[in-house]
């Protein structure tokens, strides 16, 4: 929390209530926010547009060539397949057409041809020759199957009608998975044959286990009902049932994404394999292949996220700083029209002092010198000297009119000093006016006034007005800090080219924690009292326009003590604000 | 020694003149500047006192004209306006000419007129 209040900006403190001459501007909170959204809104709305944008695209792109690899891969895996089962039926139909039916008839010839096949090609299990009745009358092979009837069989009936047949691959008498191939082959005299070879799905599996599938992928095919035709790495065992969808039959490879019992993503690549009932699917795991995107995502994201925290930082740091500014710049306007106000309102009053002073001025000269023509004849005439009583009321009167024109003399001098002048001043002299202004004050409030300062200080050359209203002020704090008396004291001494002035009272003090901030405008602990918090930060800029310096030493419950240090002559005037904004 | 008073509260200049007269002082008094240069025409004053302020013609201009006709002559200028340690702007530079403030302390104006007159 309280690293939070450090970086809480100045401003936001700050109470926006409508405008008026004095007050801020600006509603600083809401600039801020509009400043930070406008220019956030504008700066990161295209940055994530490009970085969804990006991301899509490179996803796309990514997939495409993911679907584009694996088709590549089913395709050629398609090829080798086909060219494995078209090579071996060849083979059978070189046999028929290179071979008599009566020479493929007799058995030992027949075993010479499946001792041939085995060399040449590998992979046939056994030979059989079945007539156009369906009776095989001739097998050569490791089981007994010579005079089995194939004519109910559903591929014989195929071969008789396609002249080819490729069988599914299944377990048959023998408990072996095998595949069949069948070619049917016309004899002179209209009949047929047809010879017929088991080729062992050893090889046929190598085709597609010894295939290199990256990504954790599997090749297997199936056939059109879903079963596995050649063991799958991962998805189950040869003869069994396929889970994944059965792909709709495509002259093409094509490329499908498909969920499996897991939730796992997979991109599935299929191809039907012409004439026969095999469909060669090549499944890869998503995520695997997917996986170098991802990288290339992390660090796409990252630098998204890195670039909108430095332009979000960057932006608060800016409109933090800037609105600050504004604020600090509103602060001091203010300041000034308080000033300026300050000065005009005492301006007005001096002006209605002097005015009043005049006015009154000579009516009581009237009287004071009837009075005096008054007392000149009960002196000189003789007629009433004798009359103590009449002769005192006399005098009476002209030490009355006496004491209203100390008042109007310093009304009007007062009036005088608003406005800005250097003369010679007598420090004993400012501080006797301001003491017989505000004495009277001291008097009812039970503070006693003790003046140190002696008669003949050497002349200050210095604006008397300034001068007159610092004491004002320092001396007005003072007699409010003792609401129940006390002691207010003044001395002055020489220093060097300066005079150290203090003015001491024995009043409520200051709290330590408010010491350093009373100059400082607006500050104030009597705001409920009417207090503007601008006396002392005027007292400050007058000091300091007067080449000054003043520095304060208080204790809470003992009193406060500021010690003014004024040069005798005044160097130059500085700007009035120089001190608060210095 | 022979004084101007020259004031436009005309109960004031007479009650003043009065006074000094009590004090054997020659005074002769005029409520206006119109009548003042009249009354010193024929006559040579030693000190003219005169109100700062006054309607038509105000004490500045009155002692301009008065010293031209009479150049020996001396000036104390009384003032509503405070301030004796000079007015700003005012022509009046000791030990010929001298500011009084109101109200008058007549002890003071006495010491002030025998100062000036040398007597």
């Amino acid at each position: 929390m309280l690293r939070l209040g450090l970086l809480k900006p100045i401003f936001w403190k700050s109470q926006y209530d409508g405008q008026g001459p004095f007050k801020y501007l600006f509603d600083f909170r809401r600039i801020w926010w509009l400043a930070v959204m406008l220019s956030a809104g504008v700066a990161l709305v295209p940055i994530i547009f490009t970085g969804i944008f990006d991301y899509r695209v490179t996803k796309q792109a990514m997939e495409t060539e993911m679907a584009l690899r694996t088709a590549r891969l089913v395709s050629n895996t398609r090829r080798t397949v086909t060219f494995f089962l078209i090579e071996r039926k060849a083979a059978l139909d070189f046999i028929v057409q290179q071979q008599s039916f009566l020479n493929l008839k007799d058995e030992n010839s027949l075993k010479g041809v499946l001792d041939g096949l085995q060399k040449a090609f590998g992979g046939f299990t056994d030979l059989g020759i079945i007539d156009d009745k369906g009776l095989q009358c001739t097998y050569v092979g490791p089981y007994e199957l010579a005079g089995t009837d194939y004519s109910k069989e559903e591929w014989f009936q195929e071969v008789v009608n396609q002249g080819v047949y490729i069988s599914d691959v299944f377990l048959g008498f023998r408990n072996v998975p095998h595949l069949v191939i069948a070619v049917r082959h016309n004899i002179q005299d209209g009949s047929f044959y047809v010879l017929r070879a088991s080729i062992d799905t050893e090889l046929f599996n190598s085709l597609l286990t010894e295939l290199e599938v990256s990504a954790g992928g599997d090749a297997f095919i199936i056939n059109r009902q879903g079963v596995f035709q050649t063991p799958p790495r991962y998805y189950g065992e040869v003869l069994g049932k396929c889970h994944l969808p059965i792909p709709q039959y495509s002259p093409s490879t094509q490329v499908s994404q498909a969920q499996d019992k897991q939730g796992k993503h997979h991109v599935v690549a299929s191809a039907y394999i012409d004439e026969t009932p095999f469909i060669l699917l090549i499944v890869k795991d998503k995520n695997e292949m997917m996986r170098p995107w991802y990288d290339t995502r992390r660090k796409l994201f990252g630098f998204l996220g890195a670039s909108v925290a430095t332009i979000l930082i960057v932006i608060l740091g800016i409109v933090t700083l800037l609105v600050n500014k504004i604020y600090l710049a509103d602060e001091k306007r203010l300041l000034a029209v308080r000033q300026a106000e300050h000065a005009n309102k005492m301006a007005s009053i001096g002006r209605l002092a002097a005015g009043v002073a005049h006015e009154i001025n000579n009516p009581l000269e009237i009287i004071n010198q009837k009075a005096g023509l008054i007392k000149d004849l009960f002196t000189y005439k003789k007629e009433y000297a004798s009359d103590k009583k009449l002769t005192d009321l006399v005098d009476w009167i002209i030490s009355s009119v006496a004491r209203c024109g100390k008042i109007t003399q310093r009304l009007l001098s007062f009036a005088r000093h608003m406005e800005v002048t250097t003369d010679q001043v007598q420090l004993r002299d400012v501080v006797d006016e301001v003491i017989g202004l505000l004495g009277k004050e001291a008097v009812y409030g039970g503070i006693t006034v003790e003046i140190d300062v002696d008669h003949h200080l050497p002349l200050l050359v210095t604006d008397r007005g300034k001068l007159q209203q610092i004491f004002l002020n320092l001396v007005n704090n003072a007699m409010a800090a003792m609401p129940n008396g006390g002691t207010l004291e003044i001395t002055a001494r020489q220093a060097d080219t300066c005079l150290a002035i203090q003015v001491i009272d024995t009043g409520c003090g200051i709290k330590e924690s408010d010491v350093h901030r009373i100059f400082e405008p607006f500050f104030s602990t009597k705001r409920k009292q009417g207090g503007t918090g601008l006396g002392l930060s005027i007292t400050y800029g007058l000091i300091r326009e007067l080449g000054g310096d003043i520095s304060v030493e208080s204790e809470v419950g003992k009193g406060t003590r500021f010690t003014i240090s004024l040069p005798l002559a005044m160097e130059r005037k500085q700007a009035q604000y120089e001190s608060l904004t210095g | 020694m022979r004084v101007l008073l020259v004031d436009d509260e005309e109960q004031l200049a007479s009650a003043l003149a009065e006074r000094l007269c009590l004090r054997g002082i020659d005074t002769v008094w005029a409520a206006s500047a119109e009548a003042a240069l009249e009354a010193a025409k024929s006559r040579e004053f030693d000190i003219a006192l005169l109100d700062v302020k006054m309607p038509k013609m105000d004490g500045p201009e009155l002692k301009k004209r008065l010293s031209k006709k009479w150049p020996a002559m001396k000036f104390i200028f009384v003032t509503g306006h405070g301030a004796e340690n000079g007015i700003p702007g005012l022509p009046c530079k000791r030990p010929e000419c001298d500011v009084l403030g109101k109200p008058l302390d007549i002890d003071r104006l006495i010491k002030k007129l025998h100062d000036m007159a040398g007597t």
